[in-house]
């Protein structure tokens, strides 16, 4: 059996929370979402799209955070606690 | 003992209150200027605490000291007092209510060893969400001075100035952990690190000891900790031993199937919830939150795009129209200047370089202040309210097709109405990349200076009245084409930069959506202020220069003999023709001969023949030519020259003595000179040239040097002449437009 494929924030649906597992994707994106707050085992919850669909803000850590699809698709997420 | 002042550096995340806070400590009495060697403003100024002064210098808002380009650089170089002295204390300000991602950098600076204040900043609206932050707590945990400040309403900036002059004085902080134990920080030792980072991180510190560049256990870790997250993917310039020392320590980590960054940063966030264990209590739903409920409708799907469209409409026409009054204010303040030095000095050279040169050009910059200062307070107002960073969100994904940031879209707007408060609101920009970017372009946009050419030519070449299908004037299509061809040469010039001179990744969009706040007035008319005065005194005086060489280039030389015959004319006319309207008639024609020959003797007239040669092509001649040169001085000013050029003396685009001499040009061979080809021709070309030299000189003052507007210069002249030449050569060939 295969492992489960790995969920990535640009996944969650609007509402939804997850917990970040892992950032992955170039340096110089990777650590300025680490800093801001993204490291693993924080709750992050997708707050609203864009009017035009990108980017997306986050919550996380108390404060929106924007961040465009294409670095949504590099953070690894697990389940939130609680949802299934 | 030296006797200079103490220096404390302001430092915090942008949108924590920083810039309110400096203004309230120094009392607004800033000293502008620019890092050595970055074009990063550089604020400087001075609390006075019981009669001791304090400099206070006032950092980039960053989120943490990693930096990837020299100008991110310039807060870790300021704290590791490389290029200035060291701070003898650094006052961090964190916006209570997102107190975790303040705390992170909090810890950085802490790290690097000088005594540290923490301005607990909004900490109004912290308790009025139900946050509950004990900052006695935080100040035990990190082990230094914490002061609650609400800056916008002046609250706590005595206790935090009285923390800052305890600081300055201070042994440096002690850091205590309570994850970690009761001191995890040898004495004046930097803290220590998780064993696994340890190593990583000492085989760097060897690599920074052995430089020399900085001094002390901390500024080494600091430094140390610096590399190991800023280099690798960088634009840095940095000794090549650290480099491959960073390099080879990552690379080790990652044979290992560990992450260093990951390890470091999420250690530091480890630091920052121990410290908030017990000191943060309150559960906050800020889905209830009045700022949530605003984006609620501001950013809603649809709501939000009409009210972005209504308020990018505002600030348009504020620069557009509002301003206008303003301008003409100014425009005859200055008139009425030339009019008071005409009348006190006796005619001669010395009296037209002053009227003429030095007060028409000190006009040419003051005529700026109403749109810039508009536009300054525009982006203030809705940098400190928030919705800044919702432009930017709401726009991103137009603006990073082009690969620019969500944040150009107001530069680039604004560029519709001038260029010169355009480019300098590229500094609402992060990354110089996309600074340069956004500058190089935003002179192509159609500014309001060209509407009087396009007015002018439609009008000669076409009957503007006349509808096109029966619903569109003629004008109004012209003019549709005109900001058509604008839009898209303005967006295919940024593509096409973005994969060539400023080659780069798309610029990640990392943005934080502060909560909405009301704006303070003082803070708002200081920016504008302090933007306006940069203005006059950078970019002014090279604008000033360059007015007065213009003003000589279409002036000088004279030519003595024909203002002999022209002064021998006037007498005659005088003292044949009765005083009346016919003399009065017969002497404005001398004057508007005398005009139109001075100029075609003067250096610019000369230089439009000599270019004839080169614009003949375009369906241009030498007279079109002077036009093109006068109008470097600003674009509508074409419009006067032609009215010298052809005798018609001092003209607008709605003269009709200058259109009739227009329709009636013809060149040598007797051939029409402004075909209706010839015309749009001329128009695409006024599109596309750089034909400003306000422009020129403000994008050498943004950009700090002169390689860029050199740059600008050349490729828009080069686009301009090739797309002219494209218009007028095929329009020819079709045999379109040419009666």
């Amino acid at each position: 059996m295969s492992p489960p494929p790995v969920r990535t924030l640009s996944e969650l649906a609007v509402g939804q929370t997850a917990i970040v597992r892992h950032v992955r994707g170039e340096r110089r994106t990777t650590v300025r979402l680490l800093e801001m707050g993204l490291v693993p085992g924080t709750e992050v919850e997708l707050r609203r799209r864009a009017p035009l669909g990108d980017p997306l803000e986050l919550r996380v850590r108390g404060y929106a955070l924007s961040i465009r699809k294409t670095e949504a698709l590099g953070i690894e997420i697990d389940a939130a606690k609680g949802t299934v | 003992m030296t006797t200079a002042a103490p220096t404390v550096l302001l430092a915090g995340n942008p949108n924590s209150g920083k810039t309110s806070l400096f203004n309230r400590l120094t009392g607004a009495r800033a000293k502008v200027g620019n890092y050595p060697g970055v074009t990063v403003e550089r604020r400087a100024g001075t609390l006075t605490r019981g009669g001791n002064k304090i400099a206070i210098v006032d950092l980039p808002g960053t989120y943490s000291l990693t930096a990837r380009s020299a100008e991110e650089q310039v807060a870790v170089d300021a704290l590791l007092g490389r290029g200035d002295a060291a701070p003898d204390a650094v006052v961090v300000v964190t916006d209570a209510t997102a107190l975790r991602r303040g705390l992170y950098f909090v810890t950085q600076v802490l790290d690097a060893g000088h005594p540290v204040v923490v301005a607990l900043n909004m900490m109004d609206e912290a308790r009025a969400s139900g946050l509950k932050v004990d900052a006695k707590r935080i100040a035990e945990a990190l082990g230094c001075e914490v002061v609650e400040t609400v800056a916008t309403k002046s609250a706590g900036i005595d206790e935090l100035a009285e923390a800052v002059a305890r600081a300055v004085v201070a042994e440096p902080a002690r850091v205590a952990l309570p994850a970690t134990g009761p001191a995890t920080r040898p004495a004046g030792g930097p803290v220590l690190l998780p064993p696994a980072l340890a190593e990583a991180v000492a085989s760097i510190e060897e690599v920074v000891r052995a430089s020399q560049l900085v001094d002390g256990a901390a500024a080494v870790r600091t430094r140390a900790t610096w590399a190991l997250l800023s280099i690798g993917d960088d634009d840095l310039d940095v000794e090549p031993a650290l480099r491959e020392a960073v390099m080879r320590v990552h690379q080790r980590a990652r044979d290992a199937g560990r992450d260093l960054d990951e390890e470091l940063v999420a250690w530091r966030y480890g630091r920052v919830d121990a410290t908030l264990e017990g000191a943060i209590a309150g559960t906050v739903d800020d889905r209830k939150s009045s700022s949530n409920r605003v984006d609620a409708v501001l950013l809603h799907p649809l709501a939000g795009l009409v009210v972005f469209a209504v308020v990018m409409l505002m600030v348009f026409q504020a620069l557009f129209a509002w301003s206008e009054p303003l301008v003409s204010a100014i425009e005859a303040g200055v008139g009425a200047v030339q009019d008071a030095v005409r009348s006190a000095l006796p005619a001669g050279a010395v009296r037209d370089l002053l009227v003429d040169g030095v007060v028409a050009g000190v006009g040419n910059v003051i005529v700026f202040v109403p749109q810039i200062a508009m536009l300054f307070a525009f982006i203030t107002i809705m940098e400190d309210s928030g919705y800044l960073a919702r432009v930017a969100f709401v726009i991103d994904r137009v603006m990073g097709g082009v690969g620019l940031h969500g944040r150009a879209f107001v530069p680039m707007l604004s560029g519709f109405a001038c260029a010169i408060p355009a480019v300098m609101a590229t500094r609402t920009l992060e990354s110089r990349k996309d600074r340069l970017l956004t500058m190089m372009v935003v002179p192509l946009a159609s500014c309001s200076a060209r509407l009087p050419v396009y007015v002018l030519i439609t009008a000669t070449i076409f009957d503007p009245s006349k509808k096109l299908l029966g619903v569109i004037s003629v004008g109004a299509a012209v003019l549709l084409a005109m900001y058509g061809v604008s839009v898209v040469a303005t967006l295919g010039a940024a593509a096409v930069l973005r994969r060539t001179v400023l080659k780069g990744p798309r610029p990640t969009f990392v943005l934080e959506l502060p909560p909405y706040r009301m704006p303070s007035i003082r803070d708002v008319l200081l920016a504008t202020w302090q933007r306006v005065k940069r203005f006059v005194i950078d970019a002014g005086t090279v604008i000033l220069a360059l007015s007065i060489v213009i003003w000589g280039l279409l002036n000088y030389p004279k030519n003595e003999q024909a203002e002999a015959r022209f002064e021998a004319q006037r007498a005659e006319v005088t003292a044949t023709v009765a005083e009346g309207e016919a003399r009065d008639e017969a002497l404005q024609t001398i004057e508007s001969n005398a005009a139109g020959e001075a100029l075609r003797d003067s250096a610019g007239g000369k230089l439009g023949h000599l270019i004839e040669p080169a614009i003949e092509p375009l369906g241009f001649d030498w007279r079109i030519g002077v036009g093109i040169v006068g109008a470097f001085a600003a674009r509508e000013v074409f419009v006067s020259t032609l009215g010298i050029v052809f005798d018609v003396g001092s003209a607008d685009e709605e003269s009709k003595p200058l259109r009739d001499a227009l329709v009636s040009a013809r060149h040598p061979d007797g051939d029409k000179l402004m075909t209706p080809l010839a015309g749009i021709s001329l128009m695409v070309f006024f599109v596309l040239a750089a034909q400003c030299m306000s422009t020129i000189a403000v994008v050498r003052r943004e950009s700090g040097s002169w390689k860029w507007p050199a740059l600008m210069f050349g490729y828009m002249t080069a686009l301009a002449y090739v797309a002219s030449l494209a218009t007028y050569q095929i329009g020819r060939l079709l045999g379109l437009g040419l009666a």
